[in-house]
């Protein structure tokens, strides 16, 4: 607590723990409510018609209108860009080294980012095509990480020009 | 109405480091202070109003400090105002202290960003998990490789190029007395052995936590009239801001960067950037957005950013230096790094860059960008009036 | 210096704890407050908001904001870790300078996200007053014993409160019967204490011709000062706000009648101390008719709102001029007052 040294200002650690209620709002709920359910549903924009997987605060932050329609996505989709993450950090619970990527479901317009396994590192690239893995259902729970990781589907890679636009 | 004239006469900064445990947050923000009124000739008593920016209280763990530090500053009874627009918000601060003097409101103005972030966890700050979602990213970092992968696949630049941005700023830092990393044996070849931290982005190519602030006094032109001291006249500045996800954005070079330097030309009279600035201070934190942003500040064409890096254009003996200081990537206090930037800036036209002076700078850009590459904040200085 | 106006204000239903995320929030007020300026959102030249991290629980929190404003193309837009009121003074700003001509403000809290009375502790220094947590209600406490005043004021603002279809709580308890209850958190009984709400608060000023074009009766700004004082409370004298009485001399309340003034009254005991400091003669002006905090406090949002409700009442012609104000930290540290004139 206090230091010794005579030159050095004192140190004082205060631990701070507040609590916070986190509201997923109405567009999340809906989405999480699905995946809840195993089904992966995004929600299209009435003016741009593009879907967002997930909704997140369901507005088109680009028209600046809620969005509508619930549109069923995926289950397949295309690795755009990804990293390695090589760094512990506090609050880390998966294994280093694992592959960060972005990933743009079949008939959404918009990426999130998952972890992707069953895959070497060295060997994932950007255009690959991937599939959901999910947790034994007994685990579900409102949240994404109902989907342990995506893998590769071995399907040929989605040709550059294909998701050059959503980079 | 045009805006009035405004000038900056004073620039602190402190010397940054991993943990200033030597100070408390009110004395890293008065060393900065103190540093930025002495150049002036000025004391706190000549201030009329004080804007403070710096990035989210959860990294000291003090909600809206500015107004603790009302007593530091000496404050009371003043107009004290606070900013935040996230990593971008050293250099929007600047930008609204200066307007508070351009709309002829003030004419003394002291503005101050910093960040004593050693004093909470700032990786944890960057990263706060959110209910529902999936914990993949690892703080900044791995946020912005994969935008950087994008890059590199679009532009096909090859993979050495993060590494040579590295070795000039950390290079270009030892000139610099109050960066934090000073590390003068680096070599290509040693940077490319260093290891991945978010592949594609090394150990190297990442900037450091700093604690750190940075201060400027900003005067209107009748008071810098009167004063003999050295200036940065402001001669523009532009903010612009854009979502941080939607259906085909740009996340490699945001639109809103490019409009926010194409507005700021406009206004400082400047129609050919390359040729007309002569130094710039650009918020790299990872080293390869110094081709990107190279492109997206309308230096480069697309695609073409890397080989201004190769072609030594950046270098401090280049055509176009950028980060003589050493930049982001050896110095990184959050809240401060932009103000760092646009402080920088000023230094080069003043002539007080001492080792990392620029001969003969008479206009230089400050840049500083933030959140998903969203929120961008420029200004120009020159030696003379606009 | 260029005449600017407030145009128009919309302000969400006051509620406490919304399901809905603060973009959520957002969206719709900003909508309306467009609509009530019958503008496009290209129209607008300059964005700003005020909210703060600590109140929602994340860094960043107000970077999702952006998405409930259509920034496409990219606009040019600011952010204050302060009230709404403060980021009128931004926008107030630039329009000064030229850089603009409308700009669209907003303020937005929710207070239901967490105990914003402890959080707010974490205002203070750091060093010798949060490790103590002492809470704002204490903080406050301390405040109002230095300077404690009758439970009347009260009355009024929730008599008044009822004509105001968003507020949260609206009685016609008289001061004798609120007096009668059991003091809860010394020296204050729960009407004492600001109804915390979750809400959001827009404005959009312009500039002269842009204004006279929007508005048939803008409400000039005709001067805007904020000023703040010493933090650590054993420095300043607690019964009364010197930093308030500093932003009304600049602004020249007393140049003028006064037909309203709308006080951010968090805690009962500000008004007093506020009248004071502003020299309002209660005979002359009507006091916060809106009900204000003490009925509906939407943290970050509710400063911003008074300055709504003085210019409504210009829109309409109550008021011909009308003092709005706005404050934040604890006992009246910070505070900006202006003078709005329908003339």
């Amino acid at each position: 607590m206090s230091d010794k040294a005579a030159d050095k200002p004192l140190r004082v650690r205060m631990p701070i723990g507040i609590d916070y209620k986190w509201c997923a709002g109405p567009a999340s709920t809906d989405y999480l409510t699905g995946l809840k359910d195993g089904r992966l549903y995004g929600r299209r924009c009435p003016v741009c018609q593009m879907v967002y997987f997930p909704p997140r605060n369901g507005v088109c932050a680009r028209d600046g209108v809620m969005l509508g329609e619930s549109v069923e996505v995926g289950p397949k989709g295309t690795v755009t860009t990804f990293c390695i993450v090589n760094v512990p950090f506090l609050g880390q619970t998966i294994k280093l080294p694992y592959v960060a990527a972005t990933i743009i479901l079949d008939g959404a317009h918009l990426g999130f980012s998952h972890l992707l396994q069953e895959v070497e590192a060295t060997d994932v690239r950007m255009g690959m095509r991937v599939e959901p893995v999910w947790r034994d259902k007994s685990d579900w729970d409102y949240s994404l990480e109902n989907i342990s990781h995506f893998r590769p589907t071995g399907e040929p890679d989605a040709p550059f020009d294909d998701y050059a636009r959503y980079l | 109405m045009g805006a009035n004239r405004c000038a900056v006469v004073g620039v602190g900064q402190t010397n940054h480091t991993t943990v200033r445990a030597d100070v408390s947050i009110a004395g890293l923000v008065r060393e900065a202070v103190d540093r930025a009124l002495e150049s002036a000739g000025m004391t706190l008593a000549d201030i009329d109003a004080i804007v403070i920016g710096k990035a989210p209280d959860m990294l000291e763990g003090v909600m809206m400090p500015e107004m603790w530090l009302t007593d530091s500053l000496a404050a009371s009874g003043k107009p004290v105002f606070r900013v935040h627009t996230a990593g971008s918000v050293g250099g929007s601060t600047a930008i609204v202290a200066a307007q508070h003097v351009m709309s002829g409101i003030h004419k003394r103005v002291l503005t101050v960003a910093f960040e004593k972030q050693s004093d909470g966890n700032a990786m944890w700050a960057l990263s706060v998990p959110t209910p529902f979602g999936v914990p993949v990213h690892a703080g900044a970092g791995g946020y912005f490789s994969p935008i950087i992968r994008s890059y590199m696949r679009r532009s096909g630049a090859p993979a050495h190029i993060g590494a040579m941005v590295a070795v000039k700023d950390r290079t270009n830092a030892c000139k610099n007395p109050y960066a934090h990393l000073h590390e003068p044996d680096w070599t290509l070849e040693k940077a490319l052995e260093t290891p991945m931290l978010w592949d594609p982005v090394r150990f190297i190519e990442t900037c450091p936590s700093s604690d750190g602030a940075a201060a400027l006094v900003m005067v209107s032109e009748d008071v810098a009239d009167t004063m003999n001291v050295p200036k940065a006249w402001v001669h523009s500045t532009a903010m612009r801001s854009e979502p941080t996800m939607f259906a085909g954005r740009n996340q490699v070079s945001p639109r809103a960067g490019e409009l926010c330097a194409e507005d700021l030309y406009r206004k400082a009279g400047i129609t050919n950037p390359l040729e007309e600035i002569d130094v710039c201070e650009v918020y790299v934190p990872f080293s390869w957005f110094e081709p990107m942003w190279l492109e997206n500040l309308g230096f480069a064409p697309k695609d073409h950013g890397w080989r201004f890096v190769e072609d030594g254009v950046t270098e401090m003996t280049g055509k176009l230096p950028f980060n003589p200081s050493g930049g982001v990537l050896s110095t990184n206090p959050i809240g401060a790094s932009g103000m760092i930037r646009f402080g920088e800036a000023a230094m080069q036209v003043m002539g007080l860059a001492g080792e990392h002076q620029i001969d003969g700078a008479k206009k230089a850009m400050g840049h500083a960008y933030g959140g998903g590459s969203q929120f961008f904040a420029m200004w120009i200085v020159g030696s003379e009036k606009n | 210096m260029r005449d600017v106006g407030i145009v128009a204000f919309a302000e969400s239903q006051l509620t406490y704890g919304t399901t809905n995320t603060p973009v959520e929030m957002i969206v719709p007020t900003v909508n309306e407050v467009l609509k009530n300026a019958g503008i496009e959102r290209t129209e607008v030249d300059f964005w700003c908001h005020g909210s703060c991290d600590y109140m929602t629980g994340q860094p960043f929190s107000f970077v999702a904001a952006v998405d409930a404003l259509g920034a496409w193309p990219p606009i040019i837009e600011s952010h204050v870790e302060m009230d709404g009121a403060w980021a009128l003074y931004e926008a107030w700003v630039k329009i000064q300078m030229g850089e603009a001509n409308v700009a669209l403000v907003f303020g937005n809290g929710k207070s239901s996200a967490g105990d914003m009375n402890r959080a707010l502790t974490l205002q203070q220094d750091p060093y010798t007053v949060a490790p103590l947590w002492p809470g704002l209600t204490a903080m406050e406490g301390i405040g109002a014993c230095a300077a404690l005043q009758a439970g009347t004021v009260t009355e009024r603002a929730r008599r008044d409160g009822a004509k105001n279809g968003n507020v949260l709580v609206s009685g016609s308890e008289s001061a004798d019967e609120l007096l009668s209850r059991a003091v809860t958190s010394a020296p204050f009984r729960d009407h004492d204490l600001p109804a915390m709400a979750d809400g959001v608060s827009a404005i959009i000023i312009a500039a002269g011709h842009a204004a006279k074009r929007i508005a048939k009766r803008p409400a000039w700004i005709r001067a805007i000062d904020h000023r703040i004082d010493h933090q650590n409370l054993g420095w300043r004298d607690l019964a009364r706000s010197t930093s308030a009485a500093i932003a009304a001399s600049e602004v020249g309340v007393h140049n003028d009648k006064v037909d309203i003034a709308e006080l951010h009254t968090t805690f009962s005991h500000h008004e007093q101390l506020l009248i004071n400091a502003l020299q309002l003669r209660t005979d002359a002006t009507r006091i916060t008719p809106s009900g204000g905090a003490l009925v509906g406090n939407a943290l970050m949002a509710a400063g911003l709102s008074r300055f709504g409700h003085a210019a409504r009442a210009i829109f309409d012609g109550t008021a011909d001029r009308a003092v709005a104000h706005a404050q934040q930290g604890a006992c009246l540290q910070q505070n900006i007052v202006a003078v709005l004139e329908g003339n």
